[in-house]
């Protein structure tokens, strides 16, 4: 074991060490209340109605019979409900006029809201909104998402939507062996376990929002945009966060429940149910991937070109760049990628654990596997030959790349040195098998963020930052930071988060949460530590450093800066059922400092799982003929389970960022890059078969092994 | 979800008396699916009537040597109960791989019978659906039907039965008991579940205002010697997409008694008759049983997208036999 | 105000009665979250398919969300909230906490009691659907990690903390008074290399 758990030169080591959750014993005991758990006198309860059609107008809502409904308080729709502004740029960004509800009669997607029904109970919200008529004026839609489709075009989002160096066609032309090949992957719902809640009310001439978020200055900076609203006029509070993974942000039960406490000048909750969140929690867009790839006959990349289609709706641009990967993964002398966007019906994506990343490392990581195969190499040593010396894009150096090292120790811990490379040869009774291998990636980053510390006069401390815990350990891991810091124990640090009054800070997004705060509230606490010992005294109230790293960070040089991984797995398949089992799995990451073990083994895993739940099973399916979800629930959208996930391991080499106060690079979202590939490369090894379309269902593996007998 | 009227019974001509006042009314047992179904505005009763404590809650042997299962025995006590396992394992698997242990200890056995289709359409009240909307329409035979029948549907609806509990009863001949404010009756499980035809709304043929109240199954050596096998696209916790409930009896390695029955393929378990004449009396062997698998599956009428089910059940029925016949103790 | 779509009900929860008018379609789990501000048992799906809301009913693991309140009246009801030993944690509850047995948390109500039942129906001798042979002649399965994997599927983990709810579901068993110690031993010594 190669983990950092070795001490610094601070007097008192916190970081590195493995500390059970600060929250656990709340959570094992049901104490820790999430956004719908915290009670209010005068609740009234919200109920969003949704669209059934896919485009069009609304025509009138038959709202009387539902206002006379008992316990029925309010029906909001687009003729009563208050102005909101949309045209204004966020933390990330403009809005997507999604969350903005109720502002026109425009039907842009199936499950659309249309209106909030208020009512004293939630059983009188849900039976009164069930119960609303609406009628519409339809008009025909397009919801078929397809590579070719002639609308799609290149969009840059967070990142340029084409690269492009050297003639790609001349260097395929020339290349010994090429490859090219198309990925998809289908629509992919986050489905944290919390659905999204919300409680607003007006306290003393302020809005205050007990919400599910993944940032609460976030939130509450669009919710004062959006309403027209002095920032410093609205609170959100989110404390204990059931998962988010890029779906919890802004989104339409914040607003509706704020119209609606407006309105009503008393507390309204709403949350929404697991089947309105494939329509209004946002998703990941399907892909449609083309991978060329030309190569000399030891592997040396030539050409390699990476174009990507996904989707988005009428209403607002969102894209899922997942050719982004390869302009870090790998060079070559032509390096073509683009993003594509096609505009549908359909609600917007969003972000989703390792946009870009989880669906273009499938694709780029599936075609380096069968490059392998044809020129007869072994998938890791091809890697190996092809690391790049600086971004094969922007040509700036690596702040660290120990992929490599990543391959090397995996490879030993997982035997891949004993594997044989032909495909289809391992049995066991009614199961083949095969293992499988991919390189992972994803941006390490921090973005400015505000704490504060504060000396108490019975020697304890708190630390004040608006982050957000959504699973990740965030909480327990900036009392390891602050407790280093200080050079205190990390008993004696309290940590509160999940308050925008805390001040601005990074949202738990982008692998960039625990990095940013870590900065803040190391800087914060460095400098509490420096007066302590200057001798400040410390006052009843307590003695108070405020930290703001937007300056420290717009210093940091340029650089391609990433976290790395090594993805293997081993599975089993029956061709003569279809079932696909992942009998093991081990992950080797280089992803800076890990602040706690204990947490960050279960992230990565949590990860990893996420690539078995996204190779084998996760698909939302749409209705051409409605537009809308079929089978939007748990049910038939599955998710891994228990019987899913066997004994996986995961791990990390020493990769401390020399240019991070803490080390730290960002853990969140490696774990499923390239997950994915190396389950279906695996497939490929255990049956000889590619399937390029995820999830690996048990019909296409059926249908795969119908097309090889009746060929 | 509409409002609703609760009553509990506490005994059969009790519970059967409400019921056939009011045809708004449903029976409740362990509410796992008529709860979520009510939830969804699928189900709309106007009254309940709750009949989980009526003493229907007992297995017990028959004079002939089978097995009496009351209504209200749970699919986690009838499970776990030795007799079933002793002489029906399969029936024990097959319960055993429907849905999860909570709702196993939640669920009868009356319940599951009579639990409806998990087809996405009919479980969306604003899409068409016959079973729902009789006329409305079926956007599945053109829509997404990838997990529906291939056997004995009809244009009017293709959505299959989700029980594997009911796919063990059907191979092993059970028996449906129920009760009316007529006196009693039974049905025979193969007889219980009606042909689609252009009437997919009416499921079953139990008469209105019928309360089931057990199940008998008949004395079976062979099932002794049975295995339940379910596919599904996941590992556990789903649907089948495809399931087989075997049971073979080999001697000089000649078939001498077999029960075949299909799970997630037809509106209702399937039994496959044609596939146990063929095997009957014929030379154990994967030959024969991919011969009576094709004799069964010759009527499958596979849609675009769900064809590679009539490849699982061929494939299922070679293997699970297969390894039965391995087992047989020589 | 008991009317014909409403009734009062005295629900028995941790060993502690409650008296209450419960709109009929109030299930438990509304009433456990929104009447009796029990917000211990989560809703992750409203619909049986998440486990999230597990609850022991009479003993036995059960979904809260499909289980309407007034037919709930006469039985035994146990949340998470009543699993601890006063202050002295629940040793499945120890586990979780001591293993990291999740992330998030919102599943985490609904793993622990489950995995409390599920064990007390393992000591009971029932068998899963990964049992090899299910004859009770064959004898108790051993609870190796697959029989627990398959046993505790009902509960999804969006995280994905199951690597670690597993160890500590097999570190919890190991103290139940009717578990042999060497029916662990097997199976949840796995490794990946």
């Amino acid at each position: 074991m190669t983990a950092v758990t070795t001490g610094t030169t601070a007097r008192t080591a916190s970081v590195g060490t493995g500390h059970t959750r600060v929250e656990g014993r709340d959570k094992v005991t049901g104490a820790a209340r999430y956004a719908a758990e915290v009670p209010f006198a005068d609740l009234a309860h919200g109920w969003l109605v949704l669209s059934t059609i896919a485009r069009g107008r609304i025509r009138a809502l038959d709202t009387d019979p539902v206002l006379a409904m008992p316990g029925v308080l309010a029906v909001l729709d687009h003729r009563n409900a208050p102005h909101l502004d949309t045209d204004y740029t966020g933390m990330l960004g403009k809005p997507d006029p999604t969350c903005a509800v109720f502002q026109h009669d425009r039907v842009p997607h199936l499950g659309w809201p249309v209106a909030l029904v208020v009512a004293e109970t939630s059983e009188q919200a849900r039976e009164a909104a069930e119960a609303l008529v609406v009628h519409y004026e339809q008009e025909p839609h397009d919801v078929e998402f397809t590579a070719d489709h002639p609308d799609a075009r290149p969009v840059d989002g967070h990142m340029p939507a084409v690269t492009e160096k050297g003639d790609l066609d001349a260097r395929l032309a020339s290349s010994a062996v090429v490859v090219d090949a198309e990925y998809t992957t289908p629509e992919e719902h986050h489905n944290p376990m919390e659905p999204h809640a919300a409680t607003a009310r007006w306290d003393d001439g302020r809005l205050e929002v007990i919400d599910s978020n993944q940032g609460v200055t976030w939130v509450a900076g669009e919710l004062a945009s959006l309403f027209s609203l002095d920032p410093a006029s609205v609170r959100v509070r989110s404390e204990h966060v059931g998962g988010g993974f890029g779906s919890k942000g802004v989104r339409a039960h914040q607003v509706a429940a704020v119209m609606a406490a407006t309105l009503l000048q008393r507390p309204v909750r709403v949350v929404l149910t697991r089947r309105q969140m494939f329509s209004l929690a946002g998703y990941r867009s399907p892909t449609a991937q083309r991978v060329r790839l030309g190569a000399d006959a030891d592997g040396r990349l030539r050409a390699l070109e990476h174009r990507s289609v996904s989707r988005t709706s009428t209403v607002h641009e969102f894209v899922e760049p997942s050719a982004g990967v390869a302009r870090v993964m790998y060079d070559a002398d032509a390096h073509h990628t683009a993003n594509h966007v096609v505009r549908l019906d359909v609600p917007t994506p969003t972000w989703m654990r390792a946009p870009g990343e989880a669906p273009g490392s499938f694709a780029l990581e599936a075609a380096l596997d069968e490059l392998a195969e044809k020129c007869g190499i072994d998938p890791i040593e091809l890697r190996l030959r092809n690391e790049p010396e600086t971004g094969p894009v922007s040509g700036l150096p690596f702040a660290g790349r120990n992929l490599a090292a990543c391959f090397r120790e995996g490879a030993r811990r997982f035997g891949w040195a004993d594997r044989d490379s032909r495909p289809g040869v391992r049995r066991e009774g009614r199961w083949l098998l095969g293992t499988g291998t991919a390189a992972a990636s994803f941006p390490a980053g921090a973005a400015p963020s505000t704490a504060t510390a504060t000396a108490h006069p019975d020697g304890t401390f708190t630390v004040r930052i608006s982050a957000a815990d959504i699973g990740t350990g965030a909480r327990t891991a900036l009392a390891l930071v602050a407790a280093d810091a200080l050079q205190v124990p990390p008993e004696r640090v309290r940590v509160r988060i999940g308050d925008s009054d805390f001040g601005p800070a990074m949202i738990a997004g982008g692998s960039m949460g625990t990095r940013s705060w870590s900065w803040a509230v190391k800087t914060a606490a460095g400098e509490l530590r420096e007066r302590l010992a200057l001798g400040a005294d410390i006052p009843v109230e307590g003695l108070t450093v405020r930290a703001d790293t937007t300056e420290a960070l717009g210093a940091l040089a340029p650089a391609e800066r990433h976290s790395f991984g090594a993805q293997f797995a081993e599975v089993a398949v029956d061709v003569t059922t279809g079932e696909v089992r992942v009998r093991r799995m081990l992950g080797i990451f280089a992803a800076g400092r890990i602040v706690n073990p204990l947490t960050a083994r279960n992230q990565f895993l949590g990860g990893m799982i996420w690539g078995i739940s996204m190779a084998l099973h996760e698909e939302a399916v749409r209705d051409r003929a409605s537009g809308g979800p079929v089978g939007a629930d748990l049910a038939g959208y599955h998710v891994a389970t228990h019987a899913d996930v066997p004994r996986i391991e995961a791990d990390w080499i020493d990769d401390t960022d020399p240019d991070d106060p803490v080390g730290i690079k960002g853990i969140g979202e490696i774990g499923v890059v390239g997950a994915a590939a190396a389950v279906a490369n695996a497939v490929w090894h255990a049956t000889g078969v590619r399937h390029r379309s995820l999830p690996i269902r048990p019909d296409r593996v059926l249908s795969a092994a119908a097309g090889a007998r009746d060929a | 979800m509409r409002e609703f009227d609760y009553q509990r019974a506490h005994d059969v001509a009790g519970a059967v008396a409400l019921l056939d006042a009011d045809p708004d009314t449903r029976f409740l047992g362990g509410g796992t699916n008529l709860v979520d179904l009510m939830k969804t505005g699928v189900e709309r009763p106007a009254r309940l009537i709750d009949i989980r404590e009526l003493p229907l809650d007992r297995i017990e042997t028959t004079p002939e040597g089978g097995l009496r299962i009351g209504a209200t025995v749970t699919n986690g006590d009838l499970a776990a109960h030795p007799e079933v396992r002793r002489r029906y394992p399969a029936l024990a698997q097959a319960v055993l791989a429907g849905a999860s242990g909570q709702l196993r200890n939640m669920a009868t056995v009356g319940g599951n019978l009579l639990q409806r289709t998990r087809c996405g359409y009919f479980a969306d009240v604003s899409r068409p659906c016959n079973k729902r909307v009789p006329g409305s329409g079926c956007p599945a035979v053109a829509g997404e039907h990838r997990n529906h029948a291939i056997l004995g549907a009809s244009d009017h609806c293709v959505a299959v039965h989700a029980s594997d509990m009911a796919v063990a009863l059907t191979a092993f001949d059970a028996v449906v008991h129920f009760e009316t404010a007529d006196g009693p009756g039974d049905l025979p499980l193969t007889d219980f579940y009606l042909p689609v035809g252009d009437t997919p709304h009416r499921e079953t043929a139990l008469p209105a205002g019928a309360l089931i109240t057990g199940i008998t199954l008949p004395p079976a050596p062979v099932a002794a010697h049975s295995r339940y096998r379910k596919v599904r696209e996941r590992a556990s916790y789903a649907f089948a997409i495809g399931s087989l409930a075997a049971a073979l009896d080999i001697r000089d390695g000649v078939v001498r008694d077999v029960r075949l029955a299909f799970g997630a393929v037809a509106s209702r378990p399937w039994r496959a008759a044609a596939a146990e004449r063929v095997l009957t009396g014929a030379p154990a062997g994967p030959e024969t049983y991919a011969a009576a698998a094709d004799a069964e599956l010759a009527a499958a009428r596979p849609l675009p997208h769900n064809g590679y089910k009539v490849d699982l059940i061929r494939n299922l029925v070679v293997a699970v036999l297969t390894e039965l016949a391995e087992e047989t103790p020589r | 105000m008991a009317s014909s779509t409403s009734s009062v009900i005295t629900l028995k929860i941790n060993g502690e009665k409650h008296t209450l008018p419960v709109d009929h379609r109030t299930t438990l789990l509304d009433a456990l979250r929104e009447r009796l501000d029990l917000t211990g048992t989560k809703k992750g799906c409203d619909q049986g398919q998440c486990g999230a809301c597990t609850v022991l009913l009479d003993g036995r693991r059960a979904v809260a969300c499909l289980q309407l309140a007034v037919a709930a009246e006469g039985r035994e009801i146990t949340t998470i909230e009543g699993v601890a030993d006063g202050e002295r944690l629940h040793p499945v509850q120890q586990a979780f906490l001591d293993l990291d047995g999740f992330q998030c948390g919102y599943c985490t109500p609904g793993q622990i009691c489950s995995a409390i039942g599920m064990i007390e129906e393992h000591a009971a001798g029932w068998p899963s659907a990964v049992t090899e042979d299910v004859r009770p002649e064959a004898g108790p399965p051993p609870l190796t990690a697959d029989e627990i994997r398959e046993r505790m599927s009902g509960n999804l983990c969006r995280c994905g903390a199951y690597v670690a709810i597993v160890e500590a579901v097999a570190r919890a068993a190991e103290t139940h008074p009717d578990e042999g110690h060497a029916t662990l031993a097997e199976g949840t010594k796995e490794t990946v290399a």
